[in-house]
Order: C-alpha cells, then structure tokens, then sequence
C-alpha cells in the first residue's frame, strides 16, 4: 500500500485503491451477495415483500435437494464436467508436450495460429458449427456413411456431442497452461531418464507430468468450472436426455419466473465448482496463486 | 575389463554445417579418455552421437565390439552425466540415483538398498531422502555420478560436468572422479575444453577442432609431440615462430627466422623449403644458456605463484613468453634489460603450416 503510494503520488494511488474497490464491491461482492440473497429468500409477489413471509430460509435449495430430477442433473454436470476436463487433457496433452519439446519454432507458430483462429469467432457460433457437423443428416453422417463405417445414420446430439462442442471450445483453456509447464521442462531431464533405460510412458509419468503439474491442475480447473457453467453447448448440442444444470437454471428465471430458486440452484452450482477447484488443488498439491499465474 | 569405444568413420551433419568429420578412434575399455576442443568443435555433437541421441550421418559406433548404431540411448550400455547434471528436481535422491533400477523393474527394497550402496561410494550416506535442490553442487555433482553408475554401464559419458563448480572444488571433483574410475574400472569418455583437466586426468587424449581430430595420445605425447599447429597452439601454452625449413638432419630441422637460423625437432610431414612454424613452450625458453638464442627485451614479469610468466619482444616485435621458476627468479633479467632467451634444440618442434 505505501509502496503503491510512493510510486504514484497521493492522488493516482488514491484514484487507483478506489478504482479496485470498486471493482471488488460492484463486480464481484455485489452480485454474489444479491444472489445469496436471493436464493434464501422466497418467491413472492411484489405485494407481499417485506411482509411476514419474507424471512431468510433454506427452502429453495431444500427443494434441489428433494428434486430428483434436478439432483440427477446436477450430479451429472458435475460428473459430466469432469469427463470433459480429463478428455481434453487427453487431446491437449501429447500436442502440448510436442509443442514444448520438439517443434520448431515455424510449426509452434503455424499451429498455434491455427488453434486460436476459431476463438475470433463468437462461441455461440463455433457451437453453431458443431451443431452443422453433428446434425442427422449432416456431415459427418455423410462421411461415415459413405466410408461405410455406419449403415445408418448416428444421432450424435446429446452426450457425445455435448462431450465434442465443449472439448472443442475449450482446448485453448486446457493447451496453453501445459505447454507453458512443459516448455520450462530442460530437454536434459528427458534424455537422462531416456539413458538410463526409461520407457516413454515411464519418462511422463516421472519427469513430465510431475514437472506439468501446475499446469495440468490449472487447465484442469479451468476446463472444468467452464464447463460446469457452459450453456451454449448443451443447449445447442445436447438432447432432453443430455440436459445441463445451467439450462435448469436458466429456466427458473426466464421461463419459471422464480428468480429465487434460480439464484438457489446457481450458488449451489458455485459452492460445489469452489469445492472441486479446492479439491483438486489440495491433491496436486498447487497454491491458487500459482493458478491465477 | 569394462567395454570399449570404437568409433569408425563418423560424421555428422547438421543442414549445410559439418559438425563432425570423419572421426575414428578407438577407447580401450577401463581407459580414461577424454575429448578435448574448444566451444563449438563437435565434441558435445560426438558424445551425444555415442549415447544414441543423435543419429550420425555416416559411420559406426561399436562398443564391446558390437554395432550400437541402430540402437537407442535406452539400449546401450553407457550412462551419461549431463552439463547441466540433470537430476530430477521433484524426486527424493535416493530415487534419482535409483532411477535406472526402476526403469528396469527391480523391486523398490531392492532399489533402496542399492541406492543407498551408491550413496556410500559417494560419501553421501544418509543423504537419500534429501532432495536435490538441498545439496551443494559439489553434492549434486556427485549424486548425478552415482544415478550413472547406478545402472552398471560398461562406458561412462561424462559432458563437462565440472565446469559449474569453483576452481577447488573442480580440483578436488578431478581427483575424485579420476580415483572412481580406477576403482569402479568402467570406461571413462570425458569432454572438455578445459586442457589442464583432460591433461590432469585422461589417460589418452583427443584433441578436436572444427569436427576433425588433430592427435590423439598420451597428455605428456599431446604436450611434447605435438602433431598439428591447432594442437601445438591449444594444449599449453606455446611461442610459435614463422621459419622457412632450409634442411632436416637426424629428425633436427634447421630453419631460417627473423631472429636468424634456429634448430628444432622436426614434426610429421615437414619437408625442406616449406613455410613452418617454430614451437617452444615458454618453460623451454631460458634467460641463460641454450643452443639457440633469440634477441628479446623483457617487457614485463607476471609472478603467477609458482612460477612467473616474463613477456619479452623480440626486435622484429614479436613476443616471446618464458616461464620461469619462482625459485629461479632472483637471478631473472630486469624489465626493460636487452636480455634474451636461449633453447635448445630437443625443446623446440617445428611444423609444416597449413
């Protein structure tokens, strides 16, 4: 604090205190607090607010928790996150790996040019695409029909194709933490274990992994609470067998009109997402500063 | 008797760069030998051609008489030390050292006993469940031996692995790596580029320059006899004369200088009326006496210790270095004294230009 005054002056370090309070009160305190208080208290006509049934209470989320429906749902976006962190940790692994160790300079450009040309294009419309690709008569059926793979066509929304939208959206968020991880890895630690007699999978699993370990975290953790709260995908992409908490959500406010069991079932959500995220963290053993890094 | 090196025709190239250059020699097993050149003359590019990290462009490596070509680094029986030691930083030291065991699938009681076994032979008892980033680098220095070792290999590669630690700890990691390698009789391929440590320690050198080896000998062979300028030049520390050779008797060159017409012994190759040069190592150059004598003012004296370094210059300006014994050096010439050096024949090697 002092340091901050002495390097800008009185009036810019105070200008620049407010400005972060700012930010901290009106972006992340306020909405946080209007949302719990939302979700404890109960839906009720404009007439009745403030009277004697406006008291703080835990029915809203009581009524999650009784829901079976929505608790399945719920336990299966968090389940269903999950997959879709660990399988893009799958895809974005041996690219991050071969991006930090062995291309050249020209191919970690080209390819990473390419990886980041979609995301000029709003999410919505990437999804869009998958939606194209995905769809019945699409093509992708077409390929693999005509491949004679299939003899009939797939019927990919739904899981599978909420699996591949989110993947696809989400790579970035997964790539570039382990390939930072990665590169700061000297090539010399692979070549020792190679030399004393190490298996390629050994060579990961002792050296690189251990040495990514932040980094696989942070992707982790990124790719996981974005997918928690992902909406467009499983609208898009799924099928009413597929659906996301976030939809369930999204239809308490704008289709239920009860904004307070929607504000119940979001902080819910952002509990168990902050539970997840601290779980993780505490088994790799990674400081949330190292995240945010 | 560990195995031994043989390297037949290799070459190597990188692009449009010859880093290596038809290179052939052979490493007798349990030898110390190392490879001696300046930064950049392929050395690193060689032993890594050795290893298996690096597929030569043309040639054979044969170890125990075998063709290691096709194989990988993880197939060979060498081990090798890094520059940068390349311990691993997230595992214990007994796990690094045993690192090599458990790649091969011995049972981890096993791998500990072991390690700790190797923890001895390196004076590190107890140090086993420290990590690596809590040892000196001397200590370090050691444990990267040890993981080498750990795996039993009949060739040990060792990439200048000194060259982090201070002048007396690498004085002391010298003698010590020298004394492992005498006890444990595996097969020491050595690179430097430093020549009082390949001189020190190796029981055969090879000097390299450019991707090509100039000699390889015995460090006293290197230093007496030298076979190339590069290498009269680059081990120790030379005088080297421009002389044309007016004729050779008995293997004694007698050549015509600036500073008249001197003797020497003459080198490989060197025929009457070529252009050569004239080398005689500054301890050969005496204030008195000598056969020949070269006209000289003394410049300065640098006392190093031991001994002191007097710069003089010859009339047609070139300079001349002697060494002389610090015990000797009350009976030195005065700076700026018209004085002058004397040598004899038998301490001067004349060698054809090239």
């Amino acid at each position: 604090m002092s340091e901050l005054y002495r390097r800008f002056g009185g009036g810019l370090g105070t200008l620049f205190l407010a400005l972060v309070g700012v930010w901290l009160a009106g972006m992340v305190l306020a909405p946080n607090v209007m949302m719990i208080d939302y979700a404890l208290r109960p839906n009720l006509p404009p007439s009745q607010l403030g009277g004697p049934e406006d008291v703080y209470s835990l029915d809203n989320i009581l009524y999650l928790a009784n829901e079976g429906v929505h608790r399945a749902i719920f336990f299966k976006t968090v389940w269903a996150s999950a997959l879709v962190a660990f399988i893009t940790f799958l895809v974005c692994y041996p690219m991050a790996f071969w991006l930090a160790q062995h291309a050249t300079v020209n191919q970690t450009a080209v390819v990473l040019l390419a990886l980041t040309i979609p995301f000029w294009i709003n999410e919505v419309l990437r999804t869009l695409a998958w939606y194209i690709l995905l769809a019945f008569r699409g093509p992708l059926n077409a390929f693999l029909l005509s491949l004679g793979i299939i003899d009939e066509p797939v019927r990919w929304y739904g899981d599978g194709g909420v699996l591949a939208g989110m993947t696809y959206a989400y790579i970035l968020f997964m790539l570039f933490p382990i390939y930072n991880a990665i590169e700061s890895l000297d090539k010399s630690q692979i070549e020792a274990a190679r030399d004393l007699g190490a298996s390629t999978w050994r060579i990961h699993w002792r050296v690189v992994i251990p040495h990514a370990k932040a980094g696989i975290a942070t992707g982790c953790v990124f790719t996981f609470m974005l997918a928690a709260g992902s909406y467009v995908a499983p609208a898009l992409l799924g099928a009413p067998g597929s659906r996301w908490f976030t939809e369930i959500i999204y239809n308490w406010f704008f289709e239920g009109g009860d904004w307070n069991r929607g504000a119940a079932y979001a902080l819910v959500l952002l509990v168990l997402c902050l539970a997840v995220v601290l779980v993780t963290l505490r088994i790799a053993r990674v400081s949330l500063t190292e995240v945010a890094k | 008797m560990s195995h031994s090196v043989e390297l037949d025709h290799v070459g190597v190239t990188f692009g449009t760069t010859r880093a290596v250059d038809d290179v052939s020699f052979t490493v007798e097993g349990g030898e110390f030998f190392s490879i001696l050149g300046p930064s950049g003359c392929g050395k690193t590019t060689l032993l890594r051609v050795i290893a298996g990290f690096l597929n030569p462009t043309e040639g054979r490596i044969l170890i125990g008489g075998q063709d290691m070509t096709p194989l990988g680094p993880n197939q060979r029986p060498t081990a090798m030390i890094f520059q940068s030691l390349a311990l691993f930083p997230l595992m214990p030291v007994w796990e690094n050292i045993a690192f090599g065991l458990e790649a091969r699938g011995v049972s981890k009681a096993e791998r500990r006993k072991k390690a700790d076994e190797l923890l001895k032979l390196i004076a590190l008892e107890g140090y086993g469940d420290r990590m690596p980033g809590e040892l000196s680098g001397g200590q370090r220095q050691r444990v990267a031996i040890a993981r080498a070792l750990a795996v039993e290999p009949q060739v040990l590669l060792l990439d200048e692995p000194l060259s982090a630690l201070d002048l007396k700890l690498r004085q002391h990691m010298r003698a010590e790596l020298r004394a492992l390698q005498k006890r444990t009789g595996v097969t020491f391929i050595y690179i430097t580029h430093d020549q009082s440590e390949a001189l020190a320690m190796s029981d055969r050198v090879a000097v390299m320059s450019a991707g090509v080896v100039q000699q390889v000998g015995a460090p006293r062979e290197l230093y007496d006899n030298p076979a190339t300028p590069f290498v009269a030049t680059f081990v120790g520390e030379t005088n080297a004369l421009s002389c044309t050779v007016k004729g050779i008797d008995n293997g004694i060159a007698t050549v015509e200088t600036a500073h008249g017409t001197l003797t020497g012994r003459a080198g490989d190759g060197l025929t009457g009326g070529v252009a050569a040069k004239l080398y005689v190592r500054p301890e050969a150059l005496k204030p008195k006496g000598g056969a020949n004598r070269l006209a000289a003012t003394i410049e300065r004296i640098d006392f190093e210790g031991a001994f002191a370094l007097a710069h003089g210059v010859a009339e047609d300006g070139t300079p001349l270095v002697a060494s002389i014994a610090s015990t000797e050096l009350a009976s030195a010439p005065a700076i700026g004294e018209k004085s002058g050096f004397g040598f004899e024949s038998t301490n001067a090697v004349v060698l054809p230009d090239v």
